[in-house]
C-alpha cells in the first residue's frame, strides 16, 4: 500500500536554509547540504527546496547546492522558487531536481504549467499555491504571499490541474507559522477538487497535528513543513512511529 | 564498466551519482562501441513510451540494445526504460517495445479502484511472488522495503516474469526479469538505501 509522504521544506537563500515566520523574518538555520542528508538519513520521503534569492549570483549558488544535494541524497528532490519559463525547469532538471514547482510564475503566466508538462510529463509540474482567507473567500496569493491575485483558489488550482499539475502543494497563509495543525478546512475543500496528489503545507506544529491531517482527511498524500523539522522540534523517526501506531501508512527505515 | 545508454530522453544526473555513490563508475554515452564493450547497461527512461520508442529507434539504439540483451549481457530498465523491454504498449495507441521479455504496458486505471490516484506517485513495498526463488537484484531487499515510483502505466500480461510487486488498488508489476533481462518499474536511484542496495546487487550479477 502506498505511503503518506512526510516532506521537509528548505528554503534557501544565498546558499542556507531559511525559514520565515509568516514569511516574514528570516533566520538562517542550517546547511542545505546537511540538512538534506541529515533529513534522508532520518527517513524523510522527499526534500523541496525553494530558492528564494533574487540574484542571478544567488541563483548559481542555489544550482550548485542543488547539483551537490542530488549527488548525495537518492530521494525525490523538488525544486521551486524563481520558476518562471520553461527554461527554468531545464535548469533544475539538469541540476538533478525530480519535480518543479511552480507559483507565481505560473499566475503570471498559466501557459507554463501545459508547456512543461507537456515536455516533462505531469508528475514533474508541482503547483504551489500560498491561498489566504480574505473576507471568508479563499484567495489566491502571488510573490511570496505579499499580493493578492484576487483569484479564488479552487478555480485557480482546478485550472492548473487542467492545464498539466501533477501535484499540488496547498499551503494556507492563515495556519503558516502559527503550528497550531494544518488547514483542513481548506485542504478537504482542494481534495474535494482535483484528483491529483494534495501536499498539506503550513500549520504543523506538532505530531498530532499530522495525525489529525491523515485521519480526518485520508485523501491527503502528503505533509510538508520546515521549522518544526529544522529546529527539531519534531524527528522524522518519531514522528514515522507516532503514525503508524495510530495505524497509518508510512515508510520507516 | 556499465553503461548508461544515453538516448537524449531524462535527466541522468541522479542515476549516474548514484552508481558513483555506491562506488560504482559508469559511463552515459550513446556511443554503440562502448555499449558493445560494456559488462551490463542500463536502460533510464521517463515521459511518453512513444517518445522514447521513437528515439531508441532514431539512435540506432533499438538494435544494439536487443543485440547485447541477447548476448548474455545483464541490462537494467528503469521505469520507462522497464516498459521498454515489454512487447507492446498501449500507452496513447499501441507501439512496439523491444519486446525482451513477453509482456503489454497497459494503463494503470482500470485495474485499481477509483479512489485511487493515477499516476501512482510515492513510496509503496515491494513484495516478492511466493512461488519462485527471490530475484538476485533483491540480494539485499526483504519484503516490504519501500521503493519509489513514479507511472500510470504498468507491466500487464507478464505475471511469469514478475520479480516482485507492489499494492495500489491490486497487485502491479514492480519489477520483470527474464534470464539477463532486468526492469524495476521504480526508480532505484530514488528509492534511498534499498534503491542503492538494487544497484549494487545488479553490478554484481
Amino acid at each position: 500500500m502506498i505511503t503518506k509522504r512526510i516532506i521537509p521544506c528548505l528554503d534557501v537563500k544565498n546558499g542556507r536554509v531559511v525559514k520565515g515566520v509568516n514569511f516574514a523574518g528570516l533566520r538562517d538555520v542550517n546547511s542545505p547540504v546537511e540538512l538534506a542528508e541529515y533529513y534522508s538519513n532520518c527517513g524523510a520521503d522527499e526534500l523541496v527546496f525553494y530558492d528564494i534569492t533574487a540574484s542571478a549570483e544567488g541563483r548559481g549558488l542555489f544550482t550548485d547546492i542543488l547539483r551537490e544535494v542530488a549527488s548525495k541524497i537518492f530521494i525525490p528532490l523538488t525544486v521551486g522558487g524563481a520558476i518562471n519559463s520553461v527554461e527554468d525547469f531545464d535548469r533544475v532538471l539538469k541540476c538533478g531536481a525530480d519535480k518543479v514547482s511552480v507559483n507565481s510564475g505560473a499566475i503570471r503566466n498559466p501557459q507554463i504549467i501545459e508547456d512543461a508538462a507537456k515536455r516533462y510529463g505531469d508528475q514533474c509540474v508541482v503547483l504551489s499555491a500560498d491561498v489566504k482567507r480574505v473576507d471568508g473567500v479563499f484567495r489566491v496569493f502571488a510573490k511570496g504571499g505579499r499580493e493578492n491575485t484576487g483569484m479564488e483558489a479552487l478555480d485557480w488550482i482546478k485550472r492548473c490541474v487542467d492545464l498539466g499539475a501533477g501535484e499540488i502543494v496547498v499551503n494556507s497563509m492563515d495556519t503558516d507559522g502559527v503550528k497550531e495543525g494544518f488547514d483542513l478546512e481548506l485542504l478537504e475543500k482542494v481534495c474535494n477538487t482535483v484528483s491529483v496528489p494534495v501536499i498539506a503545507s503550513g500549520g504543523a506544529g506538532s505530531m498530532d497535528d499530522f495525525v489529525e491531517l491523515f485521519k480526518k482527511l485520508p485523501k491527503v498524500d502528503a505533509g510538508l513543513a520546515a521549522s518544526v523539522f529544522h529546529f527539531g522540534e519534531i524527528k522524522i523517526a518519531d514522528l514515522k512511529d507516532k503514525l503508524a501506531a495510530e495505524g497509518i501508512n508510512v515508510r520507516r527505515i | 564498466m556499465p553503461v548508461i545508454i544515453d538516448y537524449g530522453v531524462g535527466n541522468l544526473f541522479s542515476l549516474t551519482s548514484s552508481f558513483k555513490f555506491i562506488g560504482q563508475d559508469v559511463t552515459v554515452t550513446s556511443d554503440k562501441q562502448k555499449i558493445a564493450d560494456a559488462d551490463r547497461l542500463i536502460l533510464p527512461g521517463v515521459g511518453a513510451f512513444s517518445d522514447a520508442a521513437k528515439a531508441l529507434k532514431e539512435t540506432g539504439m533499438y538494435k544494439v540494445v536487443i543485440e547485447e540483451a541477447k548476448k548474455g549481457k545483464p541490462l537494467l530498465g528503469i521505469c520507462l526504460g522497464m516498459q521498454m523491454l515489454l512487447t507492446k504498449s498501449y500507452e496513447y495507441g499501441e507501439h512496439d517495445g523491444l519486446n525482451l521479455i513477453p509482456g503489454n504496458v497497459k494503463p494503470l486505471a482500470p485495474v485499481i479502484g477509483s479512489d485511487l490516484k493515477v499516476p501512482h506517485i510515492g513510496w509503496n513495498s515491494l513484495q516478492f511472488p511466493e512461488n519462485k526463488e527471490k530475484s538476485k537484484l533483491y540480494k539485499y531487499v526483504e519484503p516490504g522495503e519501500h521503493v519509489y515510483f513514479v507511472h500510470s502505466y504498468y507491466g500487464a500480461d507478464c505475471a511469469e516474469y514478475v520479480s516482485a510487486y507492489t499494492e495500489y488498488g491490486a497487485d502491479i508489476t514492480a519489477s520483470v526479469e527474464f534470464e539477463n533481462v532486468y526492469g524495476t518499474q521504480f526508480h532505484p536511484e530514488k528509492s534511498g538505501k534499498t534503491g542503492l542496495s538494487i544497484l549494487k546487487a545488479f553490478c554484481e550479477l
